[in-house]
């Protein structure tokens, strides 16, 4: 599949803002959370314009982003028009749970509890928009909506653990949970990739084509001499070896470095502390961002297999 | 309304005879020049006489080798919308553009609702729907909706303009959903599949395998490819000239 920046962009800027906000307000009647105004005006501001620059980037990708409004309409068949009706429920809990504690401080535990529930459902309906696609083996996998969640939690929560650390206060259970985080979104990632490339081929040239009594089919001939919509959209192939060297990059800088950095930090005095897991928030975002790009690049659409693939 | 409606009987879909198929793409040719005026007008082209043409079809002509060596066959492989009864493209759009009708089973666009999300292409593993990039809006076989129902037209020509065109009457035209019709009957007769059931959409269009060789055995063959006799001693002088002058 053409890995589409805009595409990219917004999953994973959305998935880190909405698994800031998830932490923010799951945490939010809770002492692991400074009680600072400053604290709230900063993660709130960081998580809700993650999520909004996403969605905006989202609608880059549309032939007539005017008409994106319709996209709220079908949410009973369409899991991209549940996943626009969830973004634009979490914004009033979210915007009330900010001005509430901006104006009032700390309060409404339920409020927040709301908010991160919408939040995780936001991104489970991003990640089930790819995963409901058959015609995408590599996509259509019960892994993919675990990937996007732990994903999403985990680059939420290098960032929140970077926003208490500038505001002087991490709370030693939290640097556990980041830890266990990165470990938690290697390991299904590591066990998405491993599954995907001992999987079967779901469909063949020979059942797109119905002629595998015959024997084997290839193609002899295209029906166009230059690229059409089909090829350009859904044709992008990557090379094995590129795609493994980029699978090294972004498990280098989406999970190990993030992951020397946290345990650095609690060594460290508390600015430079701040400054390494800046870093690794920064380097944990890469490396998502990576993992996304290869996430499509990687994937093989049936429609190939009328194209000269043998199998997806 | 992207849920699908109930199902109806009638299914109006295409029955593609692989066997006779001659891969001349008319049936293509004929679809963009009906459409580029029809119902999903304009199937806009980009840079037509340049290096790169990129245009929109809504069918497109494969050319396929199946089996090995002497036993291969080559298929001409006309790839169109199937008209599916369960259609991923209708469910994933998430504006309603996408539909089926639940009067006769036609999967169509309303160009006025889509965003150009492309989603319903990424649902399509048959390649059915080709984005327009100038009009921002996805395109697909209509089954030429505006040509099968149209009054004004001979009852003859009510049929879709690839229908129409063919040649060699490889393609076939029909309610699959009706037993007794023809193209229901000729299914039955020819053994007509259905591609990727795999995907669980259900097509409604069918395709007919190639019929097996004729001998078996490769006989027939043998006797096209045998190098022919030479003039016997008691042939026309002239023809016993060409021999020698064509033996050099």
């Amino acid at each position: 599949m053409h890995p589409a920046l805009s595409v990219i962009l917004f999953t994973t800027a959305s998935g880190a803002g909405y698994g800031l906000l998830f932490l923010i307000g799951l945490l939010s009647g809770t002492a692991f959370l400074p009680e600072s105004r400053w604290f709230a005006g900063v993660a709130f501001g960081l998580s809700l314009g993650a999520i909004s620059f996403g969605l905006l980037a989202s609608t880059f990708h549309l032939g007539h982003p005017e008409r994106a409004w319709r996209a709220l309409s079908q949410w009973r068949s369409s899991w991209l028009s549940r996943e626009g009706i969830a973004s634009l429920i979490v914004y009033p809990p979210a915007g009330i749970l900010a001005l509430l504690w901006l104006l009032h401080g700390r309060t409404l535990p339920w409020l927040g509890w709301l908010t991160a529930l919408v939040a995780a459902v936001t991104v489970y309906c991003t990640s089930m928009i790819y995963a409901s696609l058959k015609p995408i083996p590599r996509w259509h996998h019960p892994l993919v909506p675990a990937v996007y969640l732990l994903l999403g939690l985990m680059t939420g929560t290098l960032l929140l653990q970077m926003l208490l650390a500038f505001f002087g206060h991490i709370p030693m259970p939290l640097t556990w949970f980041t830890l266990a985080m990165l470990v938690i979104g290697l390991v299904a990632k590591l066990a998405y990739w491993h599954s995907i490339d001992k999987a079967q081929p779901e469909s063949t040239a020979e059942s797109a084509t119905g002629l595998g009594p015959l024997g084997r089919v290839r193609l002899l001939e295209a029906p166009h001499t230059s690229d059409n919509y089909l090829m350009k959209e859904m044709g992008h192939a990557i090379a094995r070896k590129h795609a493994s060297k980029l699978r090294w990059l972004s498990i280098l800088f989406g999970f190990l470095l993030p992951l020397v950095l946290t345990l650095l930090a609690t060594a460290l005095p508390s600015l430079t502390g701040a400054a390494a897991l800046l870093i690794a928030a920064v380097s944990g975002f890469g490396g998502v961002l990576l993992e996304r790009w290869l996430f499509f690049a990687e994937a093989k659409h049936a429609v190939t297999l009328y194209y000269g693939t043998a199998a997806v | 309304m992207t849920s699908l409606p109930a199902p109806g009987a009638k299914k109006l879909g295409l029955v593609i005879d692989l066997d006779i198929c001659v891969g001349c793409h008319a049936c293509a040719v004929n679809c963009k020049e009906w459409n580029s005026g029809g119902h999903m007008a304009p199937l806009t082209d980009l840079d037509p006489y340049g290096p790169n043409p990129l245009g929109v079809w809504f069918n497109r002509v494969h050319s396929f080798e199946a089996g090995e060596g002497a036993e291969s066959r080559t298929v001409h492989f006309p790839r169109s919308c199937l008209h599916c009864e369960q259609p991923a493209c209708v469910e994933v759009c998430p504006t309603g553009a996408s539909y089926k009708r639940a009067e006769d089973g036609i999967v169509l666009v309303n160009e006025s609702l889509c965003i150009g999300c492309k989603l319903c292409s990424w649902a399509c593993p048959y390649g059915a729907r080709e984005y327009d990039y100038d009009v921002g809006v996805m395109k697909k076989c209509t089954l030429c909706i505006d040509k099968i129902y149209n009054e004004t037209l001979d009852p003859a020509d009510r049929v879709p303009a690839c229908v129409a065109t063919c040649p060699v009457s490889a393609r076939h035209f029909g309610d699959l959903g009706d037993p007794q019709s023809e193209v229901s009957v000729l299914v039955a007769e020819r053994g007509g599949y259905a591609l990727m059931p795999e995907m669980g959409y259900q097509p409604v269009n069918r395709y007919l395998p190639p019929r097996p060789r004729r001998d078996g055995k490769g006989e027939d063959r043998e006797l096209a490819l045998a190098p022919a006799a030479p003039p016997a001693e008691g042939a026309h002088p002239f023809l016993r000239w060409i021999d020698r002058v064509l033996s050099r």
